[in-house]
């Protein structure tokens, strides 16, 4: 049995060399949830896909890792077993404590975090964050949902009502009713992150209700895509492209672009660049200009009058000419949140505060 | 109150007359090698059917058997990731194993961690608040005691519903489950949430200085020892003590119990009671040892997993230790089957699951191979 173990000892220490030789930097990616459920591990883990088909990059990754001591040990051991130079753990919850305390561990190991957390001084120099600005992807869809309705009501099935959530569901509010006044937007926090059953409840309801256009911010936006296309009715969908699951319902959807991200990462670190000497930027943040979000590709059912409106603000977008937060702007219960002439550009650090609903949204930030 | 009319029924695992075997090891030596040799006999199944399964799925079972091996017990660094995981597994556990042994099924883990650690912020908060710079033992001692005494009591309700009310135990304190999330959802958007905790809602921290250190120089915090300790109190308890004795009484027929003049109710709540504490004292761990606060994360399933660990247990606490540790390994090697073999990742809850249902179907065959039979006279 000894022997045994001895020359295993040895085939795997000779694997590793084996695997060394070529001087590949190795990335880890970690995920809080399984890498094809169509939502935000799937988007992470179709941009770590693409990294890895860089040349010299070479990628391991893990996923359903849950928000505890295990993401800190998955670390560990894709530092210290897998030789992973740059780590990108995913989830929003891995930052702190786990990523923080990690990293201090670990000061040679460039750690960067999806969320947009990091704050100068506070953190440790080798630690980065980077986060898309979706909301612009989901105002371009919210046009797109407000030419297509036909009863003028539209479902948002949304997780919890934090900043993050509540910016996007105003976005596609603001792009539905800059086309389509009369529209209303119905929301239902289902309370947490994937909870399937609550969501294929929330979408059935909303659609007996008469809701003909459902988007989500959740996970995984699979049941509610396939619950609006069961019932004939269109959809718009959220982290990746989730037109397989609804063919004939699908408008369009806000879409991460992690591969474009990730592979900038790639290139900075193979140039030999660091956090910690500042050649890559401690945050890093960017909408639709920048390649971190993108807009599905219209559905059939699209009308041609939709995609000109569509395809006009996201030019706008692209040329960095749009504002969607100007005011004047009131809440849904008729105060005035941004006042008139006054304008929150997307890095604003007010937006990220984001405690309210717009006009226009049915429902209430109290869960 | 009314009492009402139960009839408790001994559980899969819970054979009182095996349990009288104790420390008589010579002489019912044949029954002690039973309860060894069935559960070892039990995850050898197991491996085989999973080697099946990778063989499936196109991967040498062999290579995974000892990558397994390798990641949850092959060194010092990797088996501290295992006690790490057993850590909180062992305190769960407790939960189903103590009600078990009175006939009563409590899969109630998951919620009494949860309210256990939220009731252990809640007052870990409070004496931070309360005293300029509290020592840490001070903290940390006030804490353990708030995560039993909420932990307990929400098993005890479920013990409480099912002596007075005739509700069953195993549904209620599924159920819960619920419930506790959804307090510990509702308590860190509002009364205790941390304003700055903007797209993740947490309560206020507990201060660095505050927190549960590591065992020495290791990885391991000192939750481990509370697990231990738990588990061998528990242990004594329920074997060792007339109280355990009664409980197990209880377990084995609750009416000839009744009729003994054992007080059904009374040591219903108290068990209930020690069973919740437990979980609720892993809740703590989890807060003071990882988190620093409370949210989401402490919903973290080991709830759920400490259930199997009981089972595989046979609901004895002080196999609970070791089959904690097993099962932190079996947990802390999934890692390893994702990145070396490619496999997916819910392979590792295969293996899991395959280990459960094959220890659970060898409970059957208790007493019912020749070689473990006592020879009379």
């Amino acid at each position: 049995m000894k022997k045994s173990l001895n020359i295993l000892a040895i085939a795997v220490a000779a694997f590793t060399a084996a695997t060394a030789f070529a001087d590949d930097i190795t990335f880890g990616f970690i995920y809080v949830g399984p890498k094809d459920d169509y939502g935000y591990n799937q988007a992470h883990a179709e941009g770590a896909a693409g990294v890895a088909k860089l040349p010299g990059i070479k990628m391991v990754e893990e996923a359903s890792v849950p928000e505890t001591t295990a993401v800190q040990e998955t670390m560990r051991n894709m530092i210290v077993q897998d030789g992973a130079t740059a780590l990108f753990p995913t989830s929003f919850g891995y930052f702190d404590p786990h990523i923080l305390k990690v990293a201090k561990q670990f000061p040679k190991i460039q750690f960067f975090h999806c969320g947009g957390l990091y704050t100068e001084g506070k953190h440790p120099a080798n630690v980065g964050s980077y986060f898309g600005y979706i909301d612009e992807a989901e105002y371009v869809a919210g046009i797109v949902a407000g030419y297509s309705t036909k009863s003028n009501k539209l479902g948002f099935i949304a997780a919890k009502p934090i900043p993050q959530v509540l910016r996007n569901i105003n976005s596609y509010t603001l792009g539905v009713r800059s086309v389509n006044p009369k529209a209303t937007v119905q929301v239902i926090f289902t309370g947490d992150w994937s909870v399937p059953v609550k969501e294929a409840e929330s979408a059935t309801s909303l659609i007996d209700q008469g809701v003909d256009v459902l988007t989500c911010h959740v996970d995984s936006p699979k049941v509610v895509l396939e619950t609006a296309e069961r019932r004939g009715i269109f959809v718009t969908g959220y982290h990746a492209n989730g037109s397989a699951l609804a063919p004939k319902g699908y408008l369009t959807g806000a879409e991460w672009d992690w591969t474009s991200v990730y592979s900038n990462y790639a290139k900075l670190v193979q140039a030999g660049k660091t956090l910690m000497a500042g050649g890559i930027p401690h945050l890093v943040r960017g909408g639709l200009k920048d390649g971190f979000v993108k807009v599905s590709p219209y559905g059939a059912a699209v009308s041609d009058e939709a995609k000109k409106a569509a395809d006009a603000v996201k030019a706008k977008f692209m040329d960095g000419s749009f504002v969607i937060y100007k005011g004047e702007v009131k809440d849904n219960t008729g105060k005035v949140v941004i006042p008139a002439g006054k304008e929150l550009k997307q890095q604003d650090i007010e937006l990220e505060k984001m405690d309210y609903l717009v006009e226009g949204v049915i429902g209430s930030t109290k869960s | 109150m009314e009492e009402v009319e139960v009839t408790q029924t001994a559980p899969a695992g819970v054979l009182p007359a095996k349990q009288t075997a104790g420390f008589s090891f010579f002489a019912n030596w044949r029954s002690t090698l039973e309860v060894i040799v069935m559960p070892v006999a039990a995850v050898i199944v197991a491996l085989i059917l999973f080697g099946i399964f990778c063989l499936l799925q196109k991967v040498n079972p062999i290579g995974v058997y000892q990558a397994i091996y390798k990641a949850a017990f092959g060194s010092w660094y990797s088996f501290q990731n295992t006690l790490i995981r057993a850590a909180p597994l062992m305190l769960a556990a407790l939960c189903t194993a103590l009600p078990a042994r009175m006939g009563l099924i409590v899969i109630g883990n998951e919620g009494a961690l949860v309210i256990g650690g939220v009731g252990a912020t809640a007052v870990g908060l409070a004496v931070q608040a309360m005293q300029q710079n509290p020592a840490p033992m001070l903290v940390l001692a006030s804490m353990a005691l708030a995560g039993m005494f909420f932990g307990g009591l929400w098993i005890m309700a479920v013990g409480a519903l099912r002596y007075f009310r005739g509700v069953n135990e195993t549904i209620c304190s599924l159920l819960m489950n619920y419930i506790a999330i959804a307090i510990l959802n509702h308590l860190v958007n509002g009364p205790m949430k941390d304003p700055s905790s903007l797209n993740k809602p947490s309560s206020f921290p507990i201060s660095d200085d505050n927190m549960m250190q590591c065992i020495g120089s290791s990885s391991v915090h000192w939750g481990l020892v509370y697990g231990i300790v738990a588990c061998v109190i528990a242990w004594i308890l329920i074997e060792h003590t007339t109280f355990g004795f009664k409980v197990r009484t209880i377990g084995g027929n609750i009416r000839a119990a009744r009729i003994a003049g054992i007080s059904v109710g009374k040591l219903t709540l108290i068990t209930c009671f020690l069973a919740g504490a437990s979980a609720g004292v892993a809740g703590m761990v989890e807060v003071a040892a990882v988190h620093g606060r409370a949210n989401e994360s402490l919903n973290a399933f080991y709830g759920y997993s400490s259930i199997l660990v009981a089972f595989v247990a046979r609901q004895n606490a002080l196999a609970t230790i070791f089959v904690a540790t097993l099962f932190g390994g079996i947990l802390a090697s999934g890692g390893i089957l994702q990145r070396s073999f490619h496999l997916p990742d819910a392979t590792i809850m295969v293996f899991q699951g395959l280990v459960f249902l094959v220890i659970l179907f060898s409970d059957s065959l208790y007493g019912k191979i020749g070689i473990f039979r006592e020879r009379k006279g």
